[in-house]
């Protein structure tokens, strides 16, 4: 039964395998759930949830897999009824406390009890909500605890298993934004140069080794400056009309950017369709930057990543005055601005959201000639950041 | 305590005493926890695997690990995570500047490397000569790749000094505890090592209790009236960085010591600074009172 839990919860893309199986099995060997279905919802959540964005899809599997088990419930009241017959016999090991707790509940008396219990759950069970905190009821919540002798006075609040999966309460920490992220930022660390520059303040011990034993054996310091990153990234990205569909692809390269720490200046900017001699600073276009200005503050030692779906009317790509907005129209054609974006940094792509069946028989392929482009996936993203890394211009 | 007894050997048929050897962890006199919380912190005990603790700042994720080394009775080693941090610090350091210093001025024994090699936490944790309770405090602070660099020691408790060629094997295996801010994503790999605990922020009554904890002589109006505006200040929806139970504690005994006998949620709020922390906040958070005033008005 438990495996076909592990199953579903492989069905909900929580990454359950063997390690998890294998652990979960040796927990529950060594009476970590207390044998109660209220003790395995915690130990399966410790051992099986890896991360707080998938504690939702846990309690979602949780209850549609234990939402009415009555063999498990049979298996519960079997154990417990086992251990209390045998803990009557082993009084001598019971504290005092412990024993004036059996004696309160005689043997006969607690078996009726239970059954009540659960014919009682079998009603509740026909209104479909079934299998409500067995473990948890007073005279078995105490039973339950067998592995160290009697809970007494057992902490308050023991909501049933069900209750607390059924209450959802993690919803808000479904993120499956996160993951793509760090592997966004692992793929963008190809992008990584380091290099020495700055105050020589690192021991260099292979040079103080030589040093020293050239001086014959006086000692010889040797610093060197840190390596420092030393890349530096414009980031350009179309935003609105036809890029709305992918905004959350960008924005999540743009955390994964932002974040990266190996890059020794980000520059991020904004063009709506198709670049025209400005660009801006901010999202809602109100920054304007001259695209001149642009290329006479970065040297061509800046790596440029443009990411847009270069999808537009032919004619706002290729007619001067084809931009949107009139007060852009400056005699120069969109895929002239483009060329001279290209031309000037020694290595510039192109990130198109776009599937790649489609880069054909459009603008994209006009783009594409001007600029290499990659898919906007984590594999195109790794091929881009190789492709970036190279320091020299390519040759077409 | 062996915890080797506790996993290996035998099924466990009911009542018998390979976990009655095992203590269980259920928080202290100052630390409270729940159900959940409990499971994890054994799991990680019985399994000896690293227990990760994510959740919002300020509520004890940090004071867990002293929790846990107070209630199983276990020294407590700390590794503050920085930015700087690499994963080779945990294990040791090899102090090549004191032994070329020492050769120069002929102090001690140069000949002998493993006098200039110090043990980092993790280190230190293997060679305890009791079952020791290890904090790597905030992991995420440290470079993408850091968890990924301990997945081999924290995996076989066991590292080798390149210098010396010497094993160091844990005498007896640590009780991890890893806590993470979020800042950065983890590793998968390192994930699935990990038992996971997420510390939800805690609800009115285990609040109450939190607090009876901490100031157990505190007048119960008070107490209602703190609460009260605590909750109302969480719940609003345009603070950065929401109140937490430590900064919740800080307020109350700041009003204790001030003689405060009532506060409620208006602008003349006592040591607003002790519960936000952002200018930003504070500026949201009269923005929205006086809001609600000419609301109400």
């Amino acid at each position: 039964m438990f495996v076909g839990f592990l199953y579903a919860l492989r069905e909900r893309g929580l990454s359950v395998g063997a390690q998890e199986a294998v652990n979960l099995a040796r927990a529950l060997e060594a009476g970590l759930h207390d044998s109660s279905l209220e003790g395995f919802y915690d130990v399966a959540k410790a051992l099986l949830v890896h991360r707080e964005s998938e504690l939702d899809d846990f309690d979602q599997a949780f209850l549609k897999h234990f939402k009415g088990i009555e063999v498990e419930s049979q298996k519960l009241k079997d154990e417990l009824l086992d251990w209390l017959k045998e803990a009557k016999e082993r009084t001598r090991e019971l504290t005092e406390e412990e024993r004036a707790l059996l004696e309160r509940y005689d043997l006969d008396e607690l078996k009726r009890l239970f059954d009540e219990r659960m014919n009682e759950q079998q009603e509740r069970h026909d209104r479909g909500n079934k299998w409500i905190g067995t473990g948890g009821s007073s005279p078995f919540g105490h039973g339950g605890a067998k592995r160290e002798g009697i809970r007494v006075g057992g902490a308050g609040g023991n909501r049933s298993a069900i209750q607390v999966a059924g209450a959802r309460r993690y919803k808000g920490y479904r993120d499956d934004v996160a993951l793509d992220v760090r592997q966004m930022a692992v793929a963008l660390r190809k992008l990584r140069a380091l290099t020495r520059e700055g105050y020589p303040d690192e021991l260099d011990l292979e040079g103080t080794i030589d040093e020293t034993a050239r001086n014959a054996g006086e000692l010889e310091i040797v610093v060197r400056p840190p390596r420092r990153p030393n890349t530096r990234v414009i980031l350009l990205m179309d935003v609105g009309g036809s890029m709305d569909p992918y905004a959350h692809l960008v924005s999540r390269l743009f955390t994964a950017a932002k974040k990266a720490t190996h890059f020794k200046e980000l520059r991020c900017y904004y063009f709506h369709n198709c670049v025209y001699g400005k660009i801006y600073e901010d999202p809602q276009f109100r920054r304007p930057v001259k695209v001149r200005d642009l290329l006479a503050d970065c040297g061509p030692h800046y790596k440029l990543i443009v990411v847009g779906d270069a999808l537009m009317a032919p004619y706002e790509l290729l007619q001067a005055g084809g931009a949107l907005d009139l007060d852009e129209d400056n005699g120069i054609e969109g895929i002239v601005w483009l060329m001279s974006l290209e031309d000037h940094f020694q290595r510039a792509c192109w990130l198109n959201p776009e599937p790649e069946r489609y880069w054909h028989g459009n603008t994209i392929e006009y783009v594409g000639q001007v600029f290499e482009m990659f898919p906007l996936t984590l594999e195109g993203l790794g091929r881009a950041a190789r492709f970036l890394a190279k320091g020299t211009k390519r040759k077409r | 305590m062996s915890s080797a007894d506790s996993t290996g050997g035998s099924p466990n048929s009911p009542g018998s005493p390979s976990t009655a050897e095992f203590t269980r962890f259920r928080g202290t006199d100052s630390y409270l926890t729940n159900d959940s919380l409990e499971s994890a912190v054994n799991c990680a005990v019985v399994l000896e695997r690293p227990l990760l603790v994510k959740g919002e700042p300020g509520t004890g994720k940090t004071l867990l690990a002293e929790a846990i080394a107070e209630a199983l009775e276990m020294p407590l080693l700390r590794w503050h995570v920085k930015s700087t941090t690499r994963a080779q610090d945990g294990l040791y350091v090899y102090d090549t500047v004191q032994r070329l210093y020492d050769s120069r001025f002929g102090d001690g024994d140069v000949g002998d490397i493993r006098r200039y090699i110090k043990k980092g936490p993790l280190g230190q944790a293997f060679e305890s000569e009791r079952r020791a309770v290890l904090l790597i405090d905030e992991v995420d602070k440290a470079d993408l790749e850091f968890p990924n660099d301990l997945l081999h020691e924290l995996d076989r408790m066991r590292f080798r000094v390149d210098e010396t060629g010497d094993e160091v094997v844990a005498r007896h295996r640590p009780v991890v505890v890893i806590t993470s801010n979020n800042e950065k994503e983890l590793p998968d790999a390192f994930l699935r090592r990990c038992v996971f605990h997420f510390i939800d922020f805690p609800e009115e009554a285990l609040m109450r209790r939190i607090v009876a904890v901490h100031h157990p002589d505190l007048d119960e109006h008070l107490a209602d009236q703190a609460m009260r505006v605590f909750y109302e200040i969480r719940a609003m929806r345009r603070l950065r960085k929401r109140p937490s139970t430590s900064e919740l504690i800080d307020w109350i005994a700041v009003l204790k010591r001030s003689g405060v006998r009532d506060v409620k949620l208006d602008s003349g709020l006592p040591f607003l600074g002790t519960l936000l922390k952002k200018e930003q906040d504070m500026v949201a958070l009269a923005d929205q009172l006086a809001g609600g005033a000419r609301y109400r008005s």
